[in-house]
């Protein structure tokens, strides 16, 4: 149990590869076996990252936590070195309670390379939770890159017609993004021994070599100079904002969503587009505080485009999958002005929203999946009608359709009522088209939920549907069992949330907490 | 250094042990050819002469030795060099073992020749002296140059020869010529007294500059560099597959390690001037080598391209020309050695009794037919594009991180986003190996030269890709040693 609650970390991240590895033994031809085995994997993966929840100390949420730390490449400095604050406490889980509900829902939607398929998603859930519980900007790197060739082969081989198009768009998108991220770092990891030279508290802490230690970057950051500061958060805006993806960096994400498989755009909606908010988040706020401030006009002025221009795009589409992913850029448009919002209302808003759209957007490419595998097509105009023979489907759909666009008691709600609260004590005007956003994300959803499920069936194609079967439930009960506990008691969400916030804001805004007076964004005041 | 050589005080010959055994053993093949009705046993022997030959290279590790007067040094950096040329010409005879009998070119001298090229090699990275390091430089490309044209029935291949002899000809002329005006101003052929005299000399000296010129001109056709490099495409498709292969990494790191000593040591009183001219080649070199590979069809020519862009790559190291940029060389060249060796034994097992194999799509649905082969191809694919955790990312963070220590953050940007370009013209590969249908072309000859010389590579690449710690550490005890001893 000690060695257990020691590597916890390790473990749950290299729990999927070792699944992984031994489902490569299996026979190919014997796809039974292999769909349990993967689905025994990534749900024991999420029982092994349970104990985190309750072994997690709520007091200390700010502190790094079961972290573990290893030379791995001494000669540049780099370390194996892992440990979850509250943020990642959050985001961890979310990544393996997600997981599972996305490889079972590929029981039946994946026959042909059934093996490969299974392998790649177990990668990639690797791929993702390295990226989560690195402390070590290197490891997190190579996670970050190691993860876009599962990816890749899930929406290339498996995806839909226009697959291999789709495919390497994401990978070459997220690909210049990446390097130029390597630059960033690069230079973060050049600059830290000229600084620490200067600054003994820094030298005694970690030392006067080149790093990569995330720790140690975020200690420096107070003395970086501003022009540096600049620079770096550009480098890493490219890198991070194509994977949120932020206006105008989001034309791969529709390609992408409308080719994947389902549970390709589940893991793609759920985790892989939070590990770009989650970069800004640990990244570039706490080390590039300055810079920051600095681009703070320009980050919200992309994340309102983001929200309306994602909205409207959605309301005119005719492909249910692809209103799907563009109302992610618009939620996604929400996460970011919270977090630039810089304060703890906008924050926590934030973090909490990406969590909500983890489980909405996850659910609802779960509940297209659903519609599509019956009738192998996603065309809006091709339904109608849909809840007087699924009923159980309309309900299921009802709901997280009221959780995407914030209805109060579910957990959309909690994170854009945050958000807003956090734009509102920055710029009315900010939180004034937030809430426009609202009303667009409303008006879409409600009008798609109108046209394909309700009135009388007019296609004699959906006369015949059979509604959800018990595996379809299991994978989107848990969804909305989290959907309402999010939206009735998220006090536990934001205990764990709340220092670990309080942390950044006070790193990029000192003076907030004596008097909190309004960000006076773009002035650079420490040119 | 061997005991026995000091002893008899004949320390110089002791220096060159591995390059007279590989030159005794290459002339021995000459004459076995004769002897053996069975060509394959010529080129175990030759992999043993290899083999023997890296024993005694392994026998000289931490030697810093002076030989003969000042023109050789043996230090850590040639003992480097000399282990990869080693590695690659002993892969490269593993590759071509069926594939030359496949072409019904199996003779003795392929292996004779691939011998006497390494051992020219081998002279090329210890040379500090102009006359010894042309000497070492023409055995490599006249071996070479018959390589090339070995498939004496195949009109590509002779024209190949052809084309690379011309060309490497008057580029040698253009080298030679640099040579002159730095023996001209200096007085001596060792590279010691020309930088020596160099440094005496104003920065914008035009005869200097003319030297310095002619020297880049020629090395840089070497390497393969824009504005040099039309040959390659052309030679790299024509040439049998085995000696491409072999060029692409042996002949390419040779080239590298010359230029390593001519431009670190010989002309560094110049590095300001040579510089800005290496920054443009270096830019050049990898857009175009990646924009021009974005539309071939046939894989060898492909990878041609794709070597170009590499060496553009290289150069970084040279740009930035500190201790991080000297290894990321060492490092690269290692790593590309391997990486590149297992794509090339992939194409060449493509080649079979009446398939050519080179185009895109004699790989479609590999994947189907030969699993383990596709998945080889692919790691090796995503090292050669720098995608953790292979040995490739290693290898091209090491020269980015060079590029941004020395502040060089545009020619960074650009080198990155060159990266990212090439991944897509790799994966064009990958999308023919893994998405497509097979069709009845697609298969693979199988040999256990080549299942070989593919499973060290893509050990190594992994090797490297997940803990490069000691492969790091001798980079950069080979790059350090350059100066010092």
């Amino acid at each position: 149990m000690d060695f257990y609650r020691q590597h916890i970390l390790s473990i749950v991240a290299f729990w999927p590869l070792a699944g992984m590895f031994v489902l490569l033994l299996i026979n190919k031809e014997n796809k039974t076996l292999i769909r349990w085995w993967a689905n025994l994997v990534v749900f024991s993966g999420f029982v092994v990252s349970l104990p985190l929840w309750f072994w997690f100390d709520r007091d200390s949420s700010d502190k790094m936590q079961f972290v573990e730390k290893f030379t791995w490449i001494q000669s540049i400095g780099a370390d194996f070195h892992v440990g979850i604050d509250g943020i990642t406490l959050l985001l961890i889980l979310l990544t393996t309670f997600l997981g599972p509900l996305a490889v079972l829902s590929s029981w039946s939607a994946i026959e042909n390379r059934t093996k490969e398929y299974y392998a790649f998603m177990l990668m990639l859930q690797t791929g993702m939770l390295g990226v989560f519980i690195s402390l070590d900007f290197f490891m997190f790197y190579v996670f970050w890159e190691v993860m876009l060739v599962p990816m890749y082969f899930l929406i290339g081989v498996w995806g839909g017609p226009r697959r291999l198009y789709a495919a390497i768009k994401f990978f070459l998108y997220t690909l210049v993004g990446s390097v130029l991220l390597l630059l960033g770092i690069l230079a973060l990891y050049f600059i830290y021994p000229s600084i620490a030279a200067q600054h003994p508290d820094l030298a005694a802490q970690f030392g006067t070599t080149p790093t990569f230690n995330v720790l140690a970057f975020h200690a420096m950051a107070q003395y970086l100079p501003y022009n540096f500061q600049w620079w770096v958060f550009l480098a890493f805006f490219v890198g991070f904002a194509i994977k949120v993806p932020m206006f105008p960096f989001h034309t791969w994400l529709p390609d992408a969503h409308v080719e994947a498989p389902t549970a390709g755009s589940v893991i793609l909606a759920g985790v892989l587009l939070k590990m770009g908010t989650y970069g800004f988040l640990r990244f570039s706020l706490p080390i590039l505080p300055e810079g920051t401030k600095h681009f703070v006009p320009m980050m919200v002025a992309l994340a309102i485009i983001a929200i309306v221009y994602g909205a409207l795009v959605a309301m005119m589409q005719p492909d249910m999958k692809k209103l799907v992913a563009y109302s992610s850029v618009s939620h996604m448009g929400f996460v970011m002005l919270g977090m630039f919002a810089l304060n703890p209302n906008g924050l926590n808003g934030s973090i909490i929203q990406q969590i909500n759209h983890g489980i909405s957007t996850g659910a609802l490419f779960l509940i297209v999946g659903m519609i599509y595998e019956r009738r192998h097509t996603r065309e809006i105009a091709q339904f109608g009608g849909i809840s007087n023979v699924m009923p159980v489907f309309a309900i299921v759909f009802l709901i997280m359709t009221m959780s995407s666009i914030g209805l109060p008691l579910l957990n959309g709600f909690i994170g854009e009522f945050a958000i807003v609260m956090g734009a509102l004590q920055e710029n009315l005007w900010w939180a004034v088209f937030a809430g426009s956003g609202i009303v667009l994300g409303a008006a879409y959803m409600l009008w798609l939920y109108q046209r394909t499920m309700l009135g009388k069936i007019e296609n004699p194609a959906n006369e015949k549907l059979l509604d959800l079967n018990f595996r379809e439930l299991v994978t989107i009960v848990p969804l909305i069992i989290v959907a309402f506990w999010i939206g009735l008691y998220p006090a536990p969400f934001f205990a764990v949330l709340d220092k670990p916030v309080n942390k950044i804001v006070a790193k990029v805004r000192p003076d907030f907490f004596q008097g909190a007076p309004r960000l006076n964004a773009g002035n650079g005041d420490a040119r | 250094m061997p005991q026995f050589f000091q002893t008899i005080g004949l320390q110089d010959i002791g220096a060159i042990v591995p390059e007279l055994e590989l030159a005794v053993f290459g002339m021995f093949l000459l004459i076995f050819d004769l002897l053996i009705k069975e060509k394959r046993k010529i080129g175990y022997i030759a992999l043993l002469g290899i083999g023997v030959s890296a024993l005694f290279l392994f026998r000289l590790r931490g030697v810093g030795y002076l030989a003969y007067g000042g023109v050789l040094r043996l230090d850590p950096f040639s003992i480097f060099f000399k282990g990869i040329f080693l590695i690659a010409a002993a892969l490269s005879i593993a590759i071509s073992l069926r594939y030359l009998d496949i072409e019904r070119e199996n003779h003795g001298e392929y292996y004779a020749l691939i011998l006497f090229a390494t051992m020219g090699m081998m002279f090329m990275a210890g040379a500090v002296d102009l006359v010894t390091l042309y000497i070492g430089l023409e055995t490599m490309a006249i071996a070479t140059y018959i390589l090339v044209g070995f498939l004496r029935s195949n009109q590509r291949s002779n024209e190949a020869s052809l084309k690379y002899f011309l060309l490497g000809a008057f580029s040698s002329g253009i080298l030679l010529y640099g040579m002159s005006l730095l023996y001209g101003i200096s007085g001596s052929t060792q590279f010691v007294d020309i930088a020596d005299a160099l440094s005496r000399r104003p920065l914008t000296d035009p005869i200097s500059l003319m030297a310095m010129i002619t020297l880049a001109a020629g090395m840089f056709f070497k390497i393969a560099a824009v504005p040099f490099h039309q040959w390659t495409p052309d030679a790299y498709e024509g040439a049998p597959t085995s000696v491409t292969a072999f060029m692409s990494v042996a002949v390419k790191a040779a080239s590298f390690a010359m230029m390593v000593r001519v431009f670190m040591v010989a002309i560094l009183p110049l590095r300001p001037q040579w510089v800005v001219v290496m920054a443009a080649v270096s830019v050049m070199t990898m857009t175009v080598g990646n924009i021009a590979a974005i539309t071939q069809s046939n894989v060898k020519r492909l990878l041609a391209y794709s070597s170009i862009s590499h060496a553009g790559y290289i150069l970084i190291g040279f740009i930035a020309g500190n201790d991080t940029g000297l290894t990321a060389v060492a490092l690269y060249l290692l790593i590309y050695t391997f990486t590149n060796i297992g794509a090339w034994a992939v194409i060449v097992a493509l080649r079979r009794k009446d398939i050519i194999g080179e185009h895109i799509d004699d790989m479609a649905g590999l994947f189907f037919r030969h699993p383990s082969a596709a998945v080889l191809m692919l790691i090796f694919l995503l090292s050669l594009a720098g995608i953790p955790p292979t040995a490739g990312f290693i290898a091209k963070y090491y020269l980015f991180a060079a590029a941004i220590e020395t502040h060089h953050n545009l020619l960074a940007v650009i080198a990155v986003l060159n990266a990212a370009v090439s991944l897509y013209f790799y994966f064009r590969i990958v999308v023919s190996m893994f998405m497509r249908d097979a069709t009845e072309r697609t298969g693979l000859t199988s040999a256990p030269g080549l299942t070989i010389a593919m499973g060290v590579a893509i050990v190594v690449t992994l090797v490297i890709g997940i803990y490069p710690d000691p492969f790091i550490a001798v980079a950069r005890q080979a790059g350090a040693g350059i100066l010092g001893f």
